[in-house]
C-alpha cells in the first residue's frame, strides 16, 4: 500500500533574538489512507509546528530548513505558492489549535465556508459552493440551518464541528486537527470524535489528531506518535503504546496517566523540558531519563524500526544496545 | 468560622433580544477563610462554569442575589477593599489565546501585577519571584522572558497564565481549564503545584474543568452544573466513583479512559437539544429516566453526608436547602 502521506526529514527553526531554536528536527512519518494517528508530546515540543510545516504555513521568524511533505504523490514542498494554496484544503487540511474561538463573530457560518472554498477554488459556481458547504455541514451532523447562523449562536461542540466542516469542504486526503476537543466537555468530546471518525471513514482520509488526552488517543486512534523536543521519539500502534511503550519518555507519559483507584497520586516527569536554543547533547531526553546510559549523553540516537513495527529514537534499542 | 467568599442565592440571567438565558440559577456557596479547599466545578459547555468564575471575580454582577468577600458585598467595596479583593482573588482564564496583550513580553506580563500590588522590593526580588513561578509550571525562565505571546505554544501560554497567578499568592484562585493544553506528565506537575499552593499557603482553588480524572485526583469536592443548575455535588471521590444523578452518570461514562480494555461510553448519546421544558428539571429532555414529576423543579436531596443530587429519583431522601449546599462539600 502506498502511503497517502510521507513526511521526510522535516526540519524547522525559529530565529529568535536569543538565537536559533530548532523546533523540528529530522521528522519522518508515513501514513496510509484511512489511518488515524494521534500526535502527542510535551507542550512546546513542536506538534503545532509540525502541522504548520506540513501545510507550509510557517511564518517568520520560523523557517522550514529542510525536508519533504508528500501527499497523495504530490510533493508539497516543490509547489509554487499558488499551487500550494490549492493543495491546502483539497489535499491536506488543518484545523488549528483554538480554531473554534477564531470563527468570525460578525459573518454568518455559510459565508465563512464559501470564503474558504473561494480562496482555493475560485472558479466554482456560487450554487456549487453552497451545496458543498451544506453537504459538509451534514457530514459533521449539523443541520443545514447552521449555514445561516452566527458563531455565537452555536455551542462549543457545534463550533468545533463547523471548523471540521470547513476543513473537509474540499475532501482532503489528510486532515490535521490540532487539539480539536481540549476545550470541550467529555460528552461533547465523544460526539466530536464520533464525527471525525465518521467523516474519515466516508472520505477514506488519513487523520492526524494533535492532543494531550491519552484517553482520547486510546479510544479513537490507530497509532500514536510521540514528540519530544522537536523529534518523533516513538511511533507505535495504540495497542503497543498503551501496553508496551518503548521510549523512556513514552513510558513516563503512560505512567503519569491518572487512574481511578488511588486518589491524589501524581507521577509527572521531574525536570523541565529542554530549551530549544540549547538542546542537550546526545539524546535530548537524557537529563530526565531513567534509563540513561553513557552514550546517551554524547551520541544522538537515530530513528529506527523495531521488529514489532514500532519506530523509536533511543539507544536502548537496535544494534549496539 | 470566618467565611472568605460567599454566594447567596446568586443567579445570572443574560438577555439577548427576547431570549433569556439563565447562565447560573440560584447558587449558594461558601469558601471558608481558615480551611482552604479545592472545589471542582464540572459540567458541559454552556453549563455556566465561566459565568460562575466571572461572578466570583467581580467581573460581572449577579442579576439576583449577592456575593460577599470577607463579609462585604463585593459590589459595595471601598477603593482599598477593592484593591485587596483584586489582589487576593486571582484567575487563570480558560482561553490562553485571548487574554494576553500581544505587545507585551512574558517578562512584562508577569512584572505588571507584581509592581501594581507592590509585592517585591527590589528588581532581583521581582525577577526571582517570576523565575520561581515559571519554573513551577515547567518553563525555562531565561528562554521565556523575552517572548511575545504569539511566540509561545498553546500549552506555554496556558502556563504563563498560571505563573501569573502564582506570583501573586492569592487567597482564592479560580482556574478555568488551566491544564487542558499540556501533556499528562506536565499536567501532573502543575496540579501538584496547585495542590501545594492550597496545602502550604492556604489558597482555596476553584478548579473549573470538564476533566473528571484530574478533578478526582486534585479536588476535595465537586459541583456538577447543567445549564446553570447544580445537578449533583459532594465529595469528589463519592461523586465520581458513585455518581447518582443521571447527568453525572453520563459524564462519568463519557470519560475516555487511557485503558484499552475499557470501551468509551456505553450509554447512548442524546443530542443536546435546547428544549428546556418550562420550569422542570433541566436535564429532562435528555434524561433516560425522566418521569412525569420531572416536569416540576427537583430540589436537592441529601444522599450521603457528602453527596447531594437534584433529581426526583431520590425523592424518598431528605431535602437539602439550596442555601445549605456547602454543607455537602467536604474541605
Ligand atoms: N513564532 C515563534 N517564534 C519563536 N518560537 C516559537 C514560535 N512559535 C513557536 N515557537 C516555539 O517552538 C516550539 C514548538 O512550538 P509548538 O507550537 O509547535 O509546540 P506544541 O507542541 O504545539 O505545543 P502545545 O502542546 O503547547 O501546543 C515551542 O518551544 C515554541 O515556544
Ligand atoms: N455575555 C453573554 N451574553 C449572553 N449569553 C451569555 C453570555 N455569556 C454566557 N452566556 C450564556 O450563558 C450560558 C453559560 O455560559 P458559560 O460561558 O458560563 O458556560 P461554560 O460552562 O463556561 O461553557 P464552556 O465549557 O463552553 O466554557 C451559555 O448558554 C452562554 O451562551
Ligand atoms: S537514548 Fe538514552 S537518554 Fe535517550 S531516552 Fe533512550 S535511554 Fe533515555
Ligand atoms: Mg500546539
Ligand atoms: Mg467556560
Amino acid at each position: 500500500m502506498n502511503p497517502v502521506l510521507k513526511v521526510v526529514d522535516l526540519e524547522v527553526s525559529y530565529y529568535t533574538d536569543a538565537g536559533r531554536a530548532k523546533a523540528l528536527d529530522q521528522v519522518n512519518l508515513e501514513l496510509n489512507a484511512g489511518e488515524k494517528i494521534g500526535l502527542v508530546g510535551e507542550s512546546g515540543s513542536g506538534k503545532s509546528t509540525m502541522a504548520l510545516a506540513m501545510m507550509r504555513m510557517i511564518k517568520p521568524p520560523g523557517r522550514i530548513e529542510n525536508g519533504q511533505v508528500i501527499v497523495d504523490g504530490t510533493n508539497l514542498t516543490s509547489l509554487s505558492e499558488d499551487e500550494m494554496l490549492r493543495a491546502r484544503l483539497s489535499k491536506i487540511a488543518y484545523i488549528p489549535q483554538g480554531a473554534m474561538n477564531s470563527l468570525n463573530p460578525v459573518t454568518r457560518i455559510g459565508a465563512q465556508m464559501i470564503d474558504a472554498i473561494k480562496a482555493h477554488e475560485p472558479t466554482m459556481s456560487k450554487a456549487d459552493m453552497k451545496a458543498r458547504s451544506i453537504k459538509s455541514l451534514e457530514s459533521v451532523e449539523l443541520k443545514p440551518e447552521v449555514f445561516k447562523m452566527y458563531a455565537h449562536e452555536l455551542s462549543g461542540g457545534m463550533k468545533q464541528r463547523v471548523c471540521i466542516a470547513i476543513g473537509i469542504l474540499l475532501e482532503p486526503k489528510v486532515i490535521i486537527a490540532d487539539e480539536p476537543t481540549s476545550a470541550l466537555d467529555v460528552v461533547t468530546q465523544r460526539q466530536v470524535m464520533e464525527t471525525i471518525n465518521k467523516v474519515q471513514a466516508e472520505m477514506g482520509a488519513a487523520v492526524i489528531l494533535i492532543g494531550h488526552d491519552m484517553g482520547l488517543m486510546a479510544q479513537s486512534m490507530d497509532k500514536v506518535a510521540v514528540m519530544y523536543a522537536g523529534r518523533l521519539v516513538e511511533v507505535s500502534t495504540v495497542k503497543e503504546m498503551f501496553t508496551e511503550p518503548k521510549h523512556p519518555y513514552s513510558q513516563a507519559l503512560i505512567r503519569s496517566l491518572p487512574k481511578l483507584d488511588v486518589r491524589g497520586v501524581f507521577q509527572g516527569i521531574p525536570g523541565l523540558a529542554p530549551s530549544l536554543l540549547r538542546l542537550p547533547t546526545g539524546c535530548a531526553f537524557h537529563p530526565r531519563c531513567q534509563e540513561i546510559m553513557d552514550k546517551c549523553k554524547t551520541v544522538r540516537p537515530e530513528n529506527q524500526m523495531l521488529a514489532s513495527g514500532s519506530r523509536v529514537t533511543c539507544h536502548l534499542y537496535g544494534e549496539g544496545a | 468560622m470566618a467565611t472568605l467568599l460567599e454566594f447567596k442565592n446568586v443567579s445570572k440571567i443574560y438577555k439577548r433580544g427576547k431570549t433569556e438565558t439563565t447562565a447560573l440559577d440560584n447558587l449558594s456557596l461558601t469558601l471558608k477563610d481558615d480551611e482552604s479547599t479545592i472545589l471542582t466545578v464540572a459540567g458541559e459547555s454552556g453549563s455556566g462554569k465561566t459565568t460562575l468564575a466571572m461572578l466570583l471575580l467581580g467581573f460581572i454582577e449577579p442579576t439576583i442575589g449577592q456575593i460577599y468577600y470577607k463579609g462585604k458585598d463585593i459590589s459595595l467595596l471601598s477603593g482599598s477593599e477593592r484593591m485587596t479583593f483584586r489582589k487576593e482573588v486571582q484567575a487563570v482564564f480558560q482561553d490562553p489565546f485571548a487574554v494576553f496583550n500581544p505587545f507585551y513580553t512574558v517578562e512584562h506580563l508577569l512584572e505588571v501585577p507584581i509592581k501594581r500590588f507592590k509585592l517585591a522590593k527590589s528588581r532581583t526580588e521581582i525577577r526571582d519571584r517570576m523565575a520561581e513561578a515559571l519554573t513551577a509550571v515547567g518553563l525555562q525562565p531565561d528562554e521565556i522572558f523575552g517572548r511575545f505571546p504569539h511566540q509561545l505554544s498553546g500549552g506555554q501560554r496556558q502556563r504563563i497564565n498560571i505563573a501569573r497567578a502564582l506570583v501573586l499568592r492569592p487567597k482564592v484562585l479560580v482556574a478555568d481549564e488551566p491544564v487542558s493544553m499540556v501533556d499528562a506528565s506536565l499536567r501532573a506537575n502543575i496540579l501538584e503545584t496547585l495542590r501545594t499552593l492550597q496545602r502550604n499557603y492556604g489558597v482555596s482553588i476553584v478548579y473549573i474543568t470538564h476533566d473528571l480524572t484530574t478533578a478526582f485526583h486534585i479536588a476535595n469536592s465537586i459541583m456538577v452544573l447543567y445549564r446553570g443548575s447544580v445537578m449533583e455535588a459532594g465529595g469528589v471521590e463519592q461523586v465520581i466513583k458513585y455518581p447518582q444523578h443521571p447527568y453525572t452518570q453520563l459524564l462519568v461514562d463519557s470519560i475516555p479512559w487511557p485503558d484499552l480494555s475499557r470501551r468509551w461510553g456505553q450509554t447512548d448519546l442524546e443530542p443536546s437539544e435546547d428544549t428546556v421544558i418550562g420550569k422542570g428539571c433541566k436535564f429532562y429532555s435528555r434524561c433516560p429516566k425522566a418521569m412525569e414529576v420531572c416536569k416540576t423543579k427537583p430540589p436537592l436531596y441529601q444522599l450521603e453526608p457528602y453527596q447531594t443530587a437534584s433529581c426526583f429519583l431520590f425523592k424518598e431522601k431528605p431535602q437539602l436547602e439550596a442555601e445549605s449546599l456547602s454543607k455537602a462539600l467536604p474541605v
